[in-house]
């Protein structure tokens, strides 16, 4: 029995394990609990700035009618659980005849050029929880167009950590891991092409998932990079993680890339047992410039689940010193020609000049933020003539060679165990102005979607008094396997009712 | 080594405005961020084709079957310019040229 116990902790801070009990023996109502994270989202919106829009009533009258949903006997499991959506996902704000909705949300990718986008369709994880009777809470902060590894490069302010408010939350999903971390969400979905789902996961505290490329639909998220970016939760516990994945996941004909597997059922690959699997621990992840007490922590986790009976064993993952170079020029290559969209004409930030090239030069230049543009470059650089064979075909190549490493190293060892981020939170500030020291934020996670694979940041401990994640990284649509390891970890440890000591109350 | 032209010309190509001081500070951290990736020049790929995307698909098709597109009004609503029934963009080409 994979066990959580929240049962102690304020209603807004427990996992949904636990409220969906309450909510099914009608202990409480879903009305009572919206409110209870409402409060906290109003409580510390200066605070903490997780989020860029609220749907306060439309959130209350969503848990009301859930509440009604389930007296009359309706059994869903995240029937009037309130989550938060990244806002990079589009949510409808406009009707057919193309006037706003009441209540819609805008959708800002957190950047100046989409600022009050109202999308005249709704992405399909929307879709999707809107049918499992979830209630949507609002839209969280990110890194613009989800480039970041610490919510600064938001053009609508950075998010702090719930842990220490003069930290980062990780990013850049980090409006969604600092509401998840914070009470004011019971979960949130984010999204992940280098790390933006494990890392802030992993620095706030909480469990974030990467799931494999094409388990769940990209259809209506702003795109980054289309052959990394996938959409996961960032939950409480691990049980958590696996209903929201079940409820997200799965085939979509409007993503070419969603592929047609079936969906397992994830809450019941956590049965507990890990005794006889082969858990790989590359050593090529704990490399020089990791933090003492994230190593300390990781090892002693790994220590764990040796304890509990798995084999653990020591593989190479000789190409992993490249990853960092490969996603760099892959991932601002692909950006460069999605980000390309963004031309003042069909939506968005419009200059106003005259002269069309002028007018292209002025909106981009005013719309995006300093990373976003740097990207761009990098991207348009590496794709240019004269170039293209040295940086984007060279990088592929390796991709090719990253891959093949992990296929080999997975086809002996059941998972991988791996630190998520090299460090705990750092400073708001410390980083911002080095962008290679930044980028190396996500050494441990990139590789990962560089292959494709699925990966978990579970939390596992503390350093300095701010949290460590511990990443299992599995098979290609193995995600049973990754969140069985994780469970079993986060029973045997102990971590998953950690709160951050400023979220309580 | 990236020069100052280097990215004055690149900015064009991808269509960004950028300010003297953004190009002064882009020419030093492009440079550093491109002697980073410098290291995939150490490995040898003489034998490795291009990964482009990592999942086993290929030509996902489907039925040819008519369905409904975005509202017109709804598509239209985001321009930040328009004319009736469509939206408005500056001078492409001018008569007579």
């Amino acid at each position: 029995m994979v066990g959580t116990d929240t049962a102690s902790l304020p209603l807004a801070d427990r996992t949904i394990g636990e409220v969906a009990g309450l909510l099914e023996r009608r202990e409480v109502s879903s009305v009572d609990l919206t409110r209870a994270c409402l409060d906290r989202v109003a409580r510390d919106a200066e605070r903490l700035n997780t989020f860029l829009a609220v749907r306060e009533e439309g959130a209350l009258a969503d848990a009301a009618a859930a509440d009604r949903a389930r007296a009359d006997g309706d059994p869903r499991p995240l029937l009037g659980v309130p989550y938060a959506l990244k806002d990079i996902f589009v949510t409808r704000a406009l009707d057919d005849d193309g006037t706003p909705i009441p209540g819609g949300l805008p959708t800002t990718a957190g950047s100046r050029i989409l600022e009050g986008y109202r999308s005249p369709y709704a992405s399909s994880v929307d879709d999707r929880l809107s049918a499992a009777g979830a209630v949507l809470l609002g839209k969280t902060n990110c890194d613009e167009f989800a480039m970041g590894s610490s919510n600064e490069n938001s053009a609508y302010g950075p998010v702090r950590n719930p842990w220490d408010e003069t930290t980062v939350p990780g990013g850049s999903s980090g409006g969604s891991s600092a509401a998840v971390a914070g009470g004011q969400a019971c979960f949130a979905l984010g999204t992940d092409t280098g790390g933006s789902i494990r890392q802030p996961a992993s620095l706030s505290g909480i469990v974030g998932m990467k799931p494999t490329y094409g388990r769940v639909s990209r259809y209506g998220m702003v795109a980054f990079a289309s052959s990394l970016d996938q959409c996961g939760p960032l939950v409480r516990s691990v049980r958590d993680c696996a209903m929201v994945l079940g409820a997200v996941a799965g085939h979509d004909p409007r993503d070419s890339t969603s592929v047609d597997v079936p969906v397992p059922d994830y809450v019941a690959a956590l049965d507990g047992e890990i005794r006889g699997l082969r858990l790989g621990v590359p050593r090529e992840y704990f490399v020089a410039g990791m933090e003492p007490g994230v190593e300390r922590a990781v090892r002693v986790a790994i220590d764990v689940l040796a304890g509990l009976g798995a084999e653990i064993v020591d593989v190479s993952l000789p190409s992993t010193d490249k990853g960092l170079a490969t996603y760099y020029i892959i991932a601002p290559a692909e950006a460069s020609a999605n980000l390309a969209r963004y031309d003042g004409v069909k939506y968005g930030l419009n200059a106003g000049e005259d002269d069309l090239l002028e007018n292209y030069l002025q909106t981009r230049g005013a719309g995006f933020g300093p990373e976003v543009k740097r990207r761009v470059m990098l991207g348009t650089y590496a794709l240019s003539a004269g170039y293209y064979d040295a940086y984007y075909v060279k990088a592929q190549q390796v991709r090719t060679l990253i891959k093949a490493e992990f296929d080999r190293v997975l086809a002996d060892v059941d998972a991988l165990l791996a630190p998520t981020s090299p460090s705990v939170a750092f400073k708001i500030g410390a980083k911002i102005d080095d962008p290679l020291l930044m980028y190396l934020n996500d050494a441990c996670t990139l590789p990962v979607n560089i292959a494709g694979l699925p990966g978990i940041s579970v939390p596992c401990g503390l350093s300095d008094g701010l949290p460590v994640g511990l990443q299992v990284i599995g098979r290609a649509f193995d995600e049973p396997m990754v969140l069985r390891v994780a469970a079993a970890y986060e029973a045997a440890a102990g971590f998953d009712h950690l709160r951050p000591p400023t979220a309580r109350g | 080594m990236i020069t100052r032209a280097d990215v004055e010309h690149v900015a064009i190509l991808a269509r960004l405005g950028l300010t003297d001081t953004e190009v002064e500070r882009m020419v030093t951290q492009l440079n550093s961020i491109l002697e980073a990736v410098g290291v995939l020049a150490e490995v040898d790929t003489s034998m490795v084709g291009p990964t482009a995307q990592v999942i086993p698909l290929e030509n996902v098709m489907r039925d040819d079957v008519a369905r409904p597109g975005l509202a017109r009004d709804a598509a239209l609503a985001n321009a930040p310019l328009r004319d009736g029934d469509h939206v408005r963009v500056p001078v492409v080409l001018e008569e007579g040229r």
